[in-house]
């Protein structure tokens, strides 16, 4: 068994769908940040078999942790200060979601003007679905690891 | 600044004072005549549409305002690979206001993002038309003397038809609408128009044939129904006698029933319905200039006349 040990400040972001925690780091772009990240998959896990975990030792202020309720609301955010889990974060989903998805829609005008930010925007929270800005193309959050 | 993108961009009352300046103009046209003297619409459409361009450009000229741009991408500069937004902050150098009519969706959108003038969506793909549904909302207004309180029959292709689908989400937030859809099991109205009418309670029915609820119709928007919607050749041969509007079948409506159509008509209706009283298609192109008019006002903020 692997043992990683304890952060002081940051996050421990548990219970991701194992195999998923690269795609969480390229999201909450974390290769940007000049910190200690911890990346553990497969590790074993009651609840879900196998699991990814995340830790990383930062600011607690410094990480945008909205698009994390969109790529999978099942993920536990543990807030870690002196050591020690202050908080559990409930993830709700963000408002609207900027170049984590992209439209696939060729007649979208993102299609042919590269630059565009992908943008979409929480059309119906209850059934989770996305539209993209532009064109309103549908996205299914639930359906983004499916 | 104000653009506009859906036709669900106002509100019901601000589409009010919308339509009761489209109405003043229509009575006194000549008070608008210098209206927009001195500003400029730059009309920038990225594909053809002769009509909505005309249009436009009729409403512009009789508000005393002066019209440039262009009527196809090959005479603009998206042929050099110019950006949408790097076009419209141009354009805002040169014009007071845009209608944008592009052929990928979203595009207008884009432009008003970086636009420093109103920009009116004159059509992005198969997504909106604002300023046609605004134009059947006129139409109907001015004719029924009200929004709401009748049974509207949409004919034709309606699963494909983006100005019908745009009718029903501008109509059903008035009251007492109730909807007759008529047309081939091939092209019925999506099913995300009749689950959101059911959510509403909304009341809707489908039929396959138009002579069936003619005398039950206080409105009858028709469509064309197109030979390539259909699967086979025979299902269209079998069907498409069915989504003519004929002298006869108009013998079955109210007196006071409405015939609208946003045209080109190909032969849907027969030109022997043309004389009808009840036929109001071409009218109904008058009110899409006077919309326009009255748009083109409103983004501009103009509200005094000069004499």
């Amino acid at each position: 068994m692997l043992n990683v040990g304890k952060i002081e400040e940051g996050f421990v972001l548990d219970h991701i769908k194992a195999g998923k925690s690269l795609d969480i780091y390229d999201h909450l772009q974390l290769d940007k940040l000049d910190c200690t990240v911890a990346i553990i998959k497969n590790a074993r896990s009651n609840k879900m078999a196998k699991k990814d975990i995340l830790k990383v030792e930062c600011d607690i202020d410094m990480l945008d942790l909205d698009v994390l309720a969109y790529i999978d609301h099942n993920i536990t955010v543990n807030v870690i200060k002196n050591g020690k889990i202050v908080e559990k974060k409930e993830l709700t989903l963000p408002g609207k979601i900027k170049n984590v998805i992209h439209c696939h829609n060729p007649r979208c005008i993102t299609s042919i003007e590269q630059e565009l930010p992908h943008i979409f925007y929480l059309a119906d929270p209850k059934k989770e679905v996305y539209r993209c800005k532009y064109c309103d193309e549908k996205y299914v959050a639930s359906a983004k690891w499916n | 600044m104000r653009h506009l993108m859906s036709p669900l961009d106002f509100t019901t009352e601000e589409l009010d004072r919308l339509f009761d300046l489209a109405n003043e103009i229509e009575r006194n046209p000549d008070s608008y005549a210098h209206a927009c003297d001195g500003k400029i619409l730059a009309t920038c459409f990225y594909e053809p549409s002769t009509r909505t361009r005309l249009s436009f450009e009729s409403a512009m000229t009789r508000l005393g305002g002066r019209v440039m741009g262009f009527a196809d991408a090959a005479s603009s500069s998206a042929t050099k690979g110019e950006s949408v937004s790097d076009t419209i902050r141009v354009i805002s150098c040169y014009a007071d206001i845009c209608a944008m009519r592009h052929p990928k969706e979203g595009a207008p959108m884009v432009a008003a993002e970086k636009s420093g003038i109103p920009v009116i969506n004159a059509g992005d793909g198969g997504h909106h038309h604002p300023t046609q549904t605004l134009t059947d909302l006129l139409t109907i207004r001015s004719l029924k003397g009200r929004l709401g309180g009748f049974t509207i029959g949409l004919c034709g292709d309606l699963k494909f038809g983006r100005t019908v689908h745009s009718l029903i989400n501008a109509l059903v937030r008035y009251e007492d609408i109730r909807f007759t859809f008529i047309s081939p099991e091939e092209l019925r109205v999506p099913d995300y128009i009749t689950d959101m009418l059911k959510e509403k309670n909304i009341p809707f029915k489908e039929v396959i044939r138009l002579e069936n609820v003619m005398p039950e119709l206080d409105l009858l928007y028709m469509t064309r129904v197109q030979k390539e919607r259909f699967f086979n050749e025979e299902d269209y041969v079998r069907l498409k006698d069915f989504y003519i509007l004929n002298a006869e079948r108009m013998g079955l409506a109210k007196e006071d029933m409405l015939v609208l159509h946003p045209l080109p008509r190909v032969n849907e209706i027969s030109v022997e319905v043309d004389d009808d009283p009840r036929a109001v298609y071409f009218r109904q192109a008058q009110y899409g200039v006077y919309v326009r008019m009255a748009l083109i006002l409103t983004l501009l903020g103009i509200t005094s006349l000069s004499k």
